[in-house]
This record gives C-alpha cells, sequence and structure tokens, in this order.
C-alpha cells in the first residue's frame, strides 16, 4: 500500500492537519433529510455533501441513525423528508456504481457459498440477468483476494473463516465491483488490529484514486487515526467536517450525550462511548467545510 | 426372486410409471425450490400455504375445475390475506400466518364434510396418492414443474444474491423485492403442484428435507440444489418401490426414505456430523 505509516500510538494532536482533503466533484448530496421506522424517527433534517475522494467514517452511538444513512444512501429505504442524489441522481440509478457492505450479523455464514463466489456476487449487476461470469469477471474476483489477503481462501466456504477474515472478503466483494461509492457498514467492528490496519489501507487507496468511502464505526481511535473526514450523528447531524476537527471533545459529548471519557494520555485521547446512552437533545449541527480549510 | 424382476416387476404396471414418472419431477421440483426455502427460513410459510390451498381445492372439486386453479386461487387469496393482517396489526407475521393458515384449512375441511363419504376422498388429499395420478395430471406436473425449473434456472445468480444478502444486492441494482416476489409465487406453484402427489401435509418435508440434508454435505449453492434434487429423486424411486412390495403408503414412503437419509447426514455428514466432531473433538459447537 502507498499510504504513509500511521503508528498506532500516534494522537490526534499529532496527526498532520487536514493533509487529505477531498477536493473531487460532490458524489453524494443528503439535503434536510428524515427518516422513521414506522412512528420511530431514525433521523431527522440531515443535510451534508460528500465529495470525491473522501474517506469518512459516520459516528454516533447505537440508534444514532448510521446504518439508515447509508441504506438511505444506498436507496435501500426511503427519506420521509428531503432528498438525497448519489452521483447526480437519485438513489439507485446508479446502483451499479455503489458497493455495500452489511453488517457481519446481517449475514447467515453458514449459508453455502464460498469466498470465492461471495466475491463474484459484486459482479453480479455488471453481468446481468442469465449472463454467466467471463474470464475479466475471474481477473476482478481473483485481484480482490489477492487486495484483501485472501487469495488463498478462495474455494472455502464463508463460515470456516475468522471475523476478520469474513470482513476482508466482503471488502474484496466491494472491490470486485469496481464502484465509485462505497458504503459500508461497520467495516473494521470486531475485527484484529492487523486486519483493521490491512482493510483501512485498501481503504484509504481507494479514497486516492478517487472514489468516494463512507463507513460507519463505533471505534472513534480508528476514525481519528485512518480517516480524514467524520460525520457525527445522534439522529440529527451534530457536525461534519475533516476528522482532526470534528473529533473534538465538546463535539463528541453532545453526539455521545455526555458519555463520553476522554483521558489526557501520552500525547494521544482515550476516548470510551457508553452507547447506551444517546437521549440528550442535540444543538446546532456544525459543518467545517470550506470555511475551517 | 430373480432381482431384475423384484426390479421392473413394479413397472409393468401404468399407474406405477406414471407415479414414478410424477414423485421423481415432484421431488426434484421440490428440492430445488427447497433450497430457498431452507436458506431463507420459509418452511412455515412453505407449510402454511400447502394447508390454505385446501379449500381451494374442495371448492375446485365440487365446481368440476382442475384442482390446480382452484388450490392456486385460494393460495394467493390466503397469502394476500396474511400480508394484509402483518401489515395492519400489530401482531408478529408468523403469528398472523398460523392464524389465516390454520382457518383456511378448516374451512376447507367444512367444505368437505358436506360431501358424501367425505373421510377417504380426505384422506387422499391430506397424505396425497401419487399413484393415482393420470395422463393429464402428470402432463400438467412435468409443464408447470418445467416452467419453475427454467425460471430458477436463468435466474440463478440473482436469486442466489438475493437470498444471501438481500441489502447488498438491492444496493447494487438488483431488483430484490421483485425476485423475492417471484421465489413466492414460484414456491406457491410447486406446492399445489405438490398436493396431488404428496398431500397438503407433507409437501413441507418435500420441501425442506432434501435441501436440508444437501446442506449437511455441501458447501456450494448448486451443489446444494443438485443434492437435493439428486437425493429427492432417489428417494421417489426407492420409496415408491417400498410402497409397492410392502403396501405402504406411497407419498409417506416417500418422504420416510428423504427423512432417512437425512438422519443418515446428520450422523455422518462432513460439515456438521456427529462423527465428523467426535473426530475433530468439538462436542457441541458448529463448524
Amino acid at each position: 500500500m502507498t499510504q504513509e505509516p500511521v503508528g498506532a500510538t500516534s494522537a490526534i494532536a499529532t496527526r498532520p492537519m487536514r493533509p487529505d482533503a477531498a477536493t473531487g466533484p460532490v458524489t453524494v448530496v443528503v439535503d434536510g433529510v428524515s427518516a422513521d421506522y414506522g412512528r420511530r424517527p431514525a433521523l431527522t433534517d440531515v443535510s451534508l455533501e460528500v465529495r470525491a475522494g473522501s474517506l469518512l467514517a459516520v459516528i454516533g452511538p447505537n440508534g444514532a441513525g448510521k446504518s439508515t444513512l447509508l441504506k438511505l444512501i444506498a436507496g435501500l429505504i426511503q427519506p420521509s423528508a428531503g432528498r438525497v442524489l448519489v452521483l447526480g441522481a437519485p438513489p439507485g440509478v446508479e446502483a451499479r456504481s455503489i458497493a455495500y457492505l452489511p453488517q457481519a450479523e446481517a449475514v447467515d455464514w453458514e449459508f453455502p457459498v464460498t469466498v470465492n463466489e461471495v466475491v463474484m456476487m459484486g459482479r453480479y449487476a455488471r453481468l446481468g440477468i442469465g449472463r454467466e461470469p467471463r474470464a475479466v469477471d475471474r481477473v476482478r474476483v481473483a485481484e480482490a483476494l489477492e487486495t484483501v489477503g485472501m487469495a488463498d481462501a478462495a474455494t472455502r466456504q464463508i463460515g470456516a473463516l475468522s471475523g476478520g477474515q469474513r470482513r476482508r472478503v466482503f471488502l474484496a466483494r466491494a472491490l470486485a465491483a469496481e464502484p465509485e461509492l462505497y458504503l459500508l457498514d461497520e467495516p473494521v467492528t470486531g475485527v484484529d488490529v492487523r486486519t483493521q490496519e490491512d482493510l483501512m489501507d485498501v481503504l484509504e487507496a481507494e479514497a486516492r484514486a478517487g472514489k468516494t468511502v463512507i463507513a460507519t464505526t463505533h471505534d472513534l481511535i480508528c476514525a481519528a487515526q485512518r480517516f480524514h473526514e467524520a460525520a457525527l450523528l445522534n439522529g440529527r447531524l451534530v457536525a461534519h467536517g475533516p476528522a482532526d476537527l470534528v473529533l473534538d471533545q465538546r463535539l463528541l459529548a453532545e453526539t455521545y450525550g455526555g458519555h463520553v471519557l476522554v483521558l489526557p494520555g501520552d500525547g494521544g485521547r482515550l476516548v470510551l462511548d457508553d452507547a447506551h446512552h444517546h437521549d440528550e437533545a442535540p444543538a446546532q449541527e456544525r459543518h467545517f467545510h470550506d470555511g475551517a480549510r | 426372486m430373480d432381482p431384475i424382476a423384484f426390479l421392473t416387476d413394479p413397472f409393468a404396471f401404468r399407474f406405477m410409471q406414471y407415479g414414478l414418472v410424477a414423485a421423481v419431477l415432484v421431488g426434484v421440483l421440490c428440492a430445488v425450490m427447497g433450497t430457498f426455502v431452507v436458506l431463507k427460513g420459509l418452511a412455515f410459510i412453505g407449510d402454511a400455504v400447502s394447508h390454505a390451498t385446501f379449500p381451494g381445492l374442495v371448492i375446485a372439486y365440487l365446481l368440476g375445475v382442475p384442482l390446480y386453479i382452484g388450490g392456486a386461487v385460494a393460495a394467493v387469496g390466503v397469502s394476500l390475506a396474511i400480508g394484509a393482517v402483518a401489515r395492519q396489526g400489530r401482531l408478529r407475521f408468523d403469528t398472523s400466518v398460523g392464524v389465516l393458515f390454520a382457518g383456511s384449512f378448516a374451512f376447507g375441511i367444512v367444505l368437505f364434510s358436506r360431501i358424501k363419504n367425505y373421510v377417504a376422498d380426505l384422506i387422499g388429499y391430506l397424505v396425497g396418492n401419487v399413484l393415482g395420478i393420470g395422463l393429464a395430471d402428470l402432463i400438467q406436473v412435468a409443464l408447470l414443474g418445467a416452467i419453475v425449473l427454467v425460471i430458477v434456472l436463468v435466474l440463478r445468480k440473482e436469486l442466489l444474491f438475493a437470498t444471501f444478502d438481500p441489502l447488498g444486492a438491492a444496493a447494487s441494482g438488483l431488483p430484490v423485492a421483485r425476485l423475492e416476489y417471484l421465489l413466492l409465487a414460484l414456491l406457491g406453484i410447486t406446492i399445489v403442484v405438490s398436493i396431488q402427489a404428496v398431500g397438503i401435509i407433507m409437501v413441507v418435508a418435500m420441501l425442506v428435507t432434501p435441501a436440508a440434508t444437501a446442506q449437511l454435505i455441501v458447501v456450494r449453492f448448486n451443489q446444494m440444489m443438485a443434492l437435493g434434487a439428486a437425493l429427492a429423486a432417489l428417494s421417489a424411486v426407492i420409496g415408491l418401490y417400498a410402497s409397492f412390495y410392502l403396501n405402504l403408503a406411497s407419498g409417506a414412503s416417500i418422504v420416510l426414505v428423504e427423512t432417512l437419509f437425512f438422519l443418515v447426514a446428520l450422523a455422518l455428514g462432513p460439515r456438521s456430523g456427529l462423527l465428523a466432531r467426535a473426530a475433530r473433538r468439538e462436542p457441541t459447537e458448529a463448524s
């Protein structure tokens, strides 16, 4: 991978200021969007823009609407108010340019498919109905497996893999789709440190190549160290901007309803969140775009 | 007894020839659709649709129209009613399924009880009689079965993706909602076609058992479908011999053979077989 090394102890404070601000065209527009499940509101009046080349972490407590935001952009659910534009069109129109990675818990790991077959699914939308995979598809699948370090496991059943290997395989499926936009629901949750670093290396390379990467995460340290932008959600958008500005003690406290402990450490901070408390009323949302640059 | 004659004698009879073809067709069809039933957890819905066809069959019988039509109309009607109840009320989906399929089945029994001499015929509907199938029925089974199988074959990539990961498939642009409706419609056709052979009660076994057996043995979707179909065809043949020589109910014999295969796979299967686990010294954990 080509990205510069990021030490495990490197801290928000010592991180260079916004070296990676995306300057590509706007690929995702979320404009005044609300969504609800039945009578329970999931997101209220969220607006943000994401540019090509972004590596954006969506952060917030459980139930904050992180997955809902991804599903809105993917066109899997419809907003109750507001407007979403993806690659210049309503969600779903440019579906072949989107790769969506579901949460690990949403997958039946006893399902009789091999690693190779799962990654090949990334090619299905391109292939079209009734068409069998061709040589170019097999090459893309092999390349994607190589990129995530899973080439040796191609014929294994997915249930035989470790949690980290499963995330690698699903990321390979996303790569095989050759998308412009990655929508990743908890891509690095519950994986070992090595896998997390490897997967983030891959995502960073994709962002540098001009793709748009949006990922939800519970891991604030990963968000601070590896993502370029962050969006804080708590039913509303609390803040969106460069990760080093947004991952701020006060804004995090606002996002997590005060249940955040920020410990000053040796040049770094340890942030603990209590994911079950998120009922505080959020204040005005903050954007750190052009003004902050 | 001459072993060749033992194998060929039963099929000197036309009803056994038709029965064999019908049982193999229905077995293969059910096993292919059963792969989706097992992987999507649709066993209860399959059982419900099967029972819900009953009033339709009775009314079709009374009106003298083909039973398939009556069964299909009832199955679709009850499915729509289940959807409506599930959307309107505060009930869980499986609760609305349970209420409506039992109610529909009871309605069929009540209608049937108005027919003279109903008990013998009723048992025919409930447990099926594959040896009573005539040429016209057989052609219908073959035609409808072929339509279902061709559709599944053509769409198997898309059906696989939508079954495995509905969200990922929908996000990539596959019409997942339409594929799911299509799958339910194909399941409905399969059930109605199969009822005459194996009866309302045992259709669910034909759907679930061969596919479940295959899932214990193989690790690929295509293999699961193919092995399930092969097991179902083999079970149909063995079941019919047992039915002929031991004078057993045909549908139940086929289902029992399928069940035996399942038990063997459960004990010996490479993926989760009890012996394989003991060998790996993983007492209770699934692999």
